[in-house]
């Protein structure tokens, strides 16, 4: 969803890679009349599905909320569907080429023990208090001044983010099959637009499930026959050893998830397990899962609190899944593709892919995998996947745009009372005005593409020391309106000025990480996890000085202050605690057996 | 989400369908023609056909599961 090519982008968090995006230039693929079919019919589709869910967006709580009557699947793999772009797959392919199954962690531990956090703790007070927002949510535990920080930040994040996205799709686009830049760019945005501003969330929400199954169907196949070449797991593994031991393949621990996670040097990354489990797994991770609107927004959508509960679980089996799609394939390229004279092929850093070098970048492994599994018909739809993806990343941004510009911008600071039709109206003109600027940030990244650096880490400013802020405010009763200002505005202060310390100063890695050794992956973890520490702490000071709000007026939004609704019993098999200890123990399987 | 409205489901069972039939039928062409591989790998092992297969009968499922105007709990 951020959308970013970047590997340390791909679960939506923020990264620190080189940004932009350098493929080689003759197209990777040609597609036949059959593919240009398969593609063609999935618009069909999209736009069938807008057209005809028009009529039941005309009020703002069907527009903005899908009516709340979403079941748990449905939010579930809308939940995972926003934020699985298709710039994140291949950048997260490529990086499981170059890095190995460290990749993974992205997907498992940045990903799994937020989601149900979110699922089982947090879900009830976003779902009881009937907030429409995140943003909405501050405003009710914090005031008006918290609410309109965050939804400023958010929506003027939101629409750059799609718009980074937009030209980087097109730059994949013009890459993989010689597409002009302005014909993607104008085609997909349209697409989106017309199906947002016609369906609203509910539109985008069936979409989204839509393209879900899509990106399963397109690129499933892709580690499937790379499993049959290779002969299995452990037949890949062997290959891969070879390759090491001749020197083909640059010597690494490519198969294990923590072994070399004991020092900064011993692995590619530069990173130490304490950043990964603190970093990703906590800040960055629910910074994002927990409080980013763009996916929340998909689960406050669900019918009743239960589905509401229920639709992180779901999401996380899929999201535990996903590596299968992604990072496999990536691996794989390790050892099975090759060159037209039958030598290994070797991908290579963005900056040695350059035109007239003959070499292809890392970001070009998955559709470099398609095209040698993918036979006519199957790569349509495999490309299918990846614009899916896309819109589907595009499509959360706008509609996430559309609600916080509408309910916490519009509403509160320009036309406070008005018809409720009005309100739909707004955000129907604001779906469309969102992809308006998100084109013109499209091709203002053409032309300075340094921007997407920039872009890059301003969103990453502002997400961790928004996840401080709400769970003092969720789980401290004492915690005060200034508490929850001074916590969020000091906290993202933090964020930046350890960016800009840095910036200026490469040599401060070695106090921000913790280690001379750390490279700028580990950066983002550390600086996100400072950020959420001073955040709480700031919170934490500033409320002992002033006075808590009473008890009865936190009902709703605090832990220990709350009436959670009673539920009607079901039995064990639907029940979100039964699911969630599954997930975690399948959670738990993967990495010990990938230890 | 269901009431008297058009499930998802069903949205997604009709295209599988489609592409289920586009994508088998190629594969089926391709064994009776006896067409080359165009290029991919494996392509002895003839994924279009059950790709294509499995595409078709997962959209079946849902297309006549979730088809408009059956009755639902």
């Amino acid at each position: 969803m951020f959308g970013l090519l970047t590997a340390a982008t791909a679960a939506g968090f923020p990264g620190s890679l080189p940004a932009t995006l350098v493929f080689s230039v003759a197209p990777l693929a040609r597609l036949g009349t059959l593919d240009l079919v398969v593609i063609a019919l999935y618009f069909v589709m999209v736009l069938w599905i807008g057209f005809y869910l028009k009529g039941r967006s005309n009020t703002s709580e069907e527009f903005f909320m899908a009516g709340r009557e979403m079941t748990a699947w449905i939010a579930g793999l809308s939940f995972v569907s926003a934020n699985l772009g298709s710039l994140e797959l291949m950048g997260w392919a490529g990086s499981a080429y170059q890095y190995g199954i460290l990749a993974t962690h992205w997907y498992w531990i940045g990903a799994i023990p937020a989601m149900l956090f979110l699922g089982m703790v947090m879900m009830p007070f976003y779902y009881v208090c009937k907030t429409h927002s995140v943003p909405g949510y501050l405003k009710l535990r914090y005031g008006e001044g918290a609410r309109i920080v965050s939804a400023v930040s958010f929506a003027f994040m939101t629409v750059l983010m799609s718009g980074v996205n937009m030209f980087a799709m097109a730059e994949v686009m013009r890459v993989v099959l010689g597409w002009d830049l302005n014909f993607s760019i104008i085609v997909s945005s349209l697409a989106v637009a017309a199906y947002v501003a016609l369906g609203g969330l509910r539109s985008a929400i069936f979409n989204e499930v839509l393209q879900f199954i899509l990106i399963w169907g397109g690129a499933l196949l892709v580690p499937i026959l790379g499993l049959v070449e290779t002969h299995g797991w452990t037949g890949f593994k062997a290959r891969l050893a070879a390759n090491i031991a001749s020197g083909a393949t640059p010597a690494g621990d490519y198969t294990h998830l923590w072994r070399s996670m004991g020092h900064f040097a011993d692995n590619p990354m530069g990173i130490h397990w304490t950043g990964i489990v603190f970093g990703l797994g906590f800040a960055i991770s629910c910074g994002y899962w927990t409080t980013d609107f763009l996916v929340v927004q998909r689960v406050l959508a669900a019918n009743s609190l239960r589905s509401a509960r229920l639709a992180p679980v779901i999401g996380s089996f899929f999201k535990m899944a996903v590596p299968f799609i992604v990072i496999l394939p990536g691996l794989l390229g390790l050892v099975v593709l090759q060159n037209s004279d039958g030598s290994l092929m070797h991908l290579v850093g963005q900056n040695l892919a350059t035109p007239g070098s003959g070499l292809h970048s890392y970001n070009e492994v998955l559709p470099l995998m398609m095209v040698r599994y993918l036979a006519p018909g199957l790569l349509g739809l495999g490309i299918t996947a990846l614009i899916a993806g896309f819109m589907s990343g595009m499509a959360g941004n706008v509609s996430a745009f559309s609600a916080v510009w509408t309910y916490d911008i519009y509403q509160p600071l320009i036309v406070k009372k008005a018809r409720d039709e009005h309100y739909v109206s707004v955000g129907r003109w604001a779906t469309i005005i969102g992809v308006i600027i998100s084109i013109g940030t499209a091709y203002l990244v053409m032309n300075a593409q340094g921007i997407m650096d920039y872009v890059q880490a301003l969103f990453s400013f502002f997400i961790s020391p928004l996840l401080g802020v709400v769970l003092m405010g969720m789980f401290w009763k004492r915690a005060t309106k200034a508490g929850g200002f001074w916590g969020l505005l000091i906290g993202t202060l933090t964020s930046i000025g350890l960016w800009a310390w840095v910036y200026i100063n490469p040599a401060a890695l070695r106090y921000v990480a913790l280690s001379p050794d750390a490279k700028a992956m580990a950066e983002n973890m550390y600086r996100a996890l400072w950020s959420v520490i001073v955040s709480i702490l700031v919170t934490f000071v500033v409320s002992l000085f002033g006075k808590a709000r009473p008890l009865a007026e936190l009902n709703g939004l605090v832990y220990g202050a709350t009436v959670l609704p009673v539920e009607e019993p079901v039995p064990f098999y639907k029940n979100e605690w039964f699911w969630t200890v599954i997930a975690i123990v399948i959670f738990l399987a993967l990495n010990i057996y990938f230890w | 989400m269901h009431s008297s409205s058009i499930s998802i489901w069903f949205f997604i069972g009709v295209l599988l369908v489609v592409y289920g039939a586009l994508i088998t039928g190629y594969g089926v062409f391709e064994l009776a023609a006896g067409l080359p591989a165009h290029h991919v790998v494996l392509a002895n092992l003839h994924a279009p056909l059950w790709w294509g297969g499995l595409l078709e009968t997962l959209g079946l499922f849902y297309a006549v599961r979730f088809r408009p105007g059956r009755a639902r709990k």
